[in-house]
């Protein structure tokens, strides 16, 4: 049992040193600086909750999570369905599909938003073309289009936790429930739909958690007036304004850490983020 | 149920469904799986598909069930053919050989899962899965889920769930296959009771020959998507048709040699260096080559036989285990042949030592051409 025990920690010892100098000291630091600077006191805090601009942020930060997950789970489940029922083959080439944004620069993937939505991308100039509308309408550098190259982002990460808990489920399920009589819809809103919750639980936490965090997308699609929290750090570290930037980031944190622990404590959740099969 | 019949089975009406298969096959990419198996299954029939791993048995079943599509011929419930109707309108319980229990659900939902289908109000639903489960002996378990019972209890709310809408027909696929011997065996008498009490049609898919012989009315061997030989479990064990039957459904003794001639109804046939009579379906010409049958139950000494009539031969005895109601030997005939005879155990009985030489006895009824 001992040696069993130690084995592991001797396996990650080299990663759980890495990530101490680069990942926890630096963390560590901001947030002795969110409650030391100028000198030690909570006033940055207090300070937050009555800054209009912190709130816009915030807000901002919040609805577009919110959107951006809702719409990976509306596109990304019909996905995920499709994906676990199809051959080894065609799943795969599906797959390869669905992974392509996650391999793409993420300079690329925003750039080819810019030749979709520009002034004279694509879709002005059809919409021209079809004398819908006669000036080209203001469609980069808007929410929308924030929302839009998020979910193309994060669509696999809605998609992944998905198909392999549907993948997970014994096909002779649904097939029982339409021998008993059921539908085929009434067969995957009783049995299978139920069935996949953890893995859409699982795909809407890492997708919100990510959207949270979101710096480059929203910088490059984006508009000046719509900053995400990342942003606001970025600038605001830019401005060497330390103390509000380390506010800003203990904050973002906070918030990513209360979802993951939720994670760890919705029943069913924590199913789909174990590694391996059932 | 204790004595007097279930309110689901008093309120059964026209009982089974009857089911005819007509030359019936699948091809899965051009490889026959199912070849032409034509059967009529009567109603209130227990029916069993008998046969080996691979041999097309659980394919037939999906097919009666509509979960897989026929390549060729048909298949009729109650006189009207069935292809093309989707499975949740065929009204068929199902027991699948994984049980299938949605484990979402608790065991009074997971039986009540077909009635809600059909619109079944709440009330009616729970009156319905109470009675269910006392039906499977199982009262009481409404709240569990799946996980917290047994194997052989999971099994009870997969049966109570298949025949909680009172269907006509009842498919089982192997569904005692995941259990130990002594639940198994407890589970078949039940299962021939809940059969009794019924009156519906039940198809039955095994590979398990003592299963298919103590509960059947009637056994189809299946044998690579075909049917190797129909009829009642006595008709199979003694009259089998062919050597895979013989060998399949039981142990059987086989003896080759040639045709000398014809007796009514009983071949004259030169086996093993002896003269052996067997019965015989049809006329064989004098020449030709035949195997002879017989079970090793119904080979004897002939010494400790007052009387022994019909066929004798002489072999050695090669090897002899004692295995308690019985002793089972290992014989060699003059022309090499093996033998197993399983005589039964007493105290007064010798016991036969290897090398001895012994004249063996049984009867021309018990021996068949295969
Ligand atoms: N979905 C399928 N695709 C391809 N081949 C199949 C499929 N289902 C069954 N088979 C093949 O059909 C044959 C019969 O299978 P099955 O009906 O399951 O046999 P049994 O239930 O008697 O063991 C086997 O050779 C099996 O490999
Ligand atoms: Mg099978």
């Amino acid at each position: 049992m001992t040696q069993a025990a130690s084995a592991p920690v001797l396996l990650v010892g080299p990663l759980l040193l890495f990530m101490a100098a680069f990942y926890a000291f630096p963390v560590l630091a901001m947030l002795a600086r969110s409650v030391t600077d100028p000198h030690p006191t909570l006033a940055n805090f207090a300070h937050l909750a009555g800054d209009g601009v912190f709130l816009h942020v915030f807000g901002t930060t919040l609805r577009t999570a919110f959107i951006v997950t809702a719409g990976t789970l509306f596109l990304g489940y019909p996905v995920a369905l499709a994906l676990s029922r199809m051959r080894p083959t065609a799943a795969t080439i599906t797959l390869v599909i669905v992974l392509l944004p996650f391999w793409t620069s993420v300079l690329v993937r925003s750039y080819a938003w810019m030749v979709l939505l520009g002034r004279r991308g694509l879709i002005n100039e059809a919409l021209r073309a079809l004398d819908l509308i006669d000036a080209p309408l203001r469609l980069l550098n808007t929410p929308l289009a924030v929302n839009l190259a998020m979910i193309h982002i994060l669509l696999p990460y809605m998609i992944l936790p998905i198909a392999s808990v549907l993948r997970q489920i014994d096909p002779s399920l649904p097939r029982a429930a339409a021998g008993m009589g059921a539908t085929p819809w009434g067969a995957f809103r009783q049995v299978v739909l139920p069935l996949s919750m953890p893995g859409a639980l699982a795909g809407t936490l890492l997708v919100f958690v990510l959207s949270l965090g979101f710096y480059i997308t929203p910088a490059l699609v984006g508009g000046p007036r719509d900053l995400m929290l990342s942003q606001l750090i970025a600038q605001q570290v830019d401005l060497l304004n330390w103390p509000y930037a380390a506010c800003l980031s203990v904050t973002l944190l906070a918030a990513t850490l209360v979802l993951l622990g939720a994670t760890q404590v919705l029943p069913g959740v924590r199913g789909a983020f174990r590694l391996g099969t059932r | 149920m204790d004595g007097g019949l279930s309110p689901i089975a008093a309120t059964r009406l026209g009982r089974g469904a009857s089911v005819s298969l007509v030359d019936l096959e699948k091809r899965f990419e051009g490889v026959g799986a199912v070849r032409g198996i034509s059967l009529e299954i009567a109603s209130g029939e227990f029916l069993t598909l008998l046969g080996p791993s691979g041999s097309g048995k659980t394919t037939t079943l999906m097919m009666i069930a509509g979960f897989e599509t026929p390549s060729g011929g048909d298949i009729a419930i109650d006189r009207a053919s069935v292809v093309g109707v989707p499975p949740h309108r065929r009204n068929i319980g199902m027991v699948f050989q994984n049980y299938a229990l949605f484990p979402h659900l608790t065991v009074a939902e997971n039986i009540a899962f077909p009635l809600k289908q059909r619109g079944v109000d709440r009330g009616t639903r729970a009156v319905r899965v109470k009675e269910a489960l006392a039906l499977v002996r199982l009262p009481g378990y409404e709240a569990r889920y799946p996980r917290q019972l047994s194997g052989g209890q999971q099994q009870r709310v997969a049966l109570a769930r298949a025949i909680v809408f009172q269907p006509r027909l009842l498919l089982m696929d192997e569904p005692l296959g995941a259990l130990d011997k002594q639940l198994r065996e407890s589970l078949q008498l039940e299962m021939r009771r809940l059969h009794a009490d019924l009156g519906i049609t039940f198809v039955y898919v095994t590979h398990d020959q003592e299963e298919a012989l103590t509960m059947s009315d009637r056994i189809a061997v299946v044998n690579e998507g075909r049917i190797a030989q129909l009829g009642a479990p006595e008709a199979l064990y003694d009259r089998p048709c062919d050597r895979f039957v013989a060998s399949f459904l039981g142990e059987s003794n086989f003896l080759t040699g040639t045709v000398r001639g014809m007796e009514t109804g009983v071949v004259v046939a030169e086996c093993a260096g002896a003269v052996l009579r067997g019965v015989a379906p049809q006329a064989l010409a004098a020449g030709a080559a035949v195997t002879l049958s017989t079970r090793p139950e119904r080979m004897r000494f002939a010494d400790a036989l007052p009387a022994a009539p019909g066929n004798r031969l002489r072999a050695t005895v090669t090897e002899a285990v004692f295995a308690g109601e019985r002793c089972r030997y290992l014989l060699r005939a003059e022309d090499g042949t093996m033998l197993v005879v399983k005589e039964p155990s007493s105290a007064t009985t010798r016991r036969r030592a290897v090398g001895e030489v012994a004249e063996l006895a049984w009867p021309v009824a018990d021996t068949v051409v295969v």
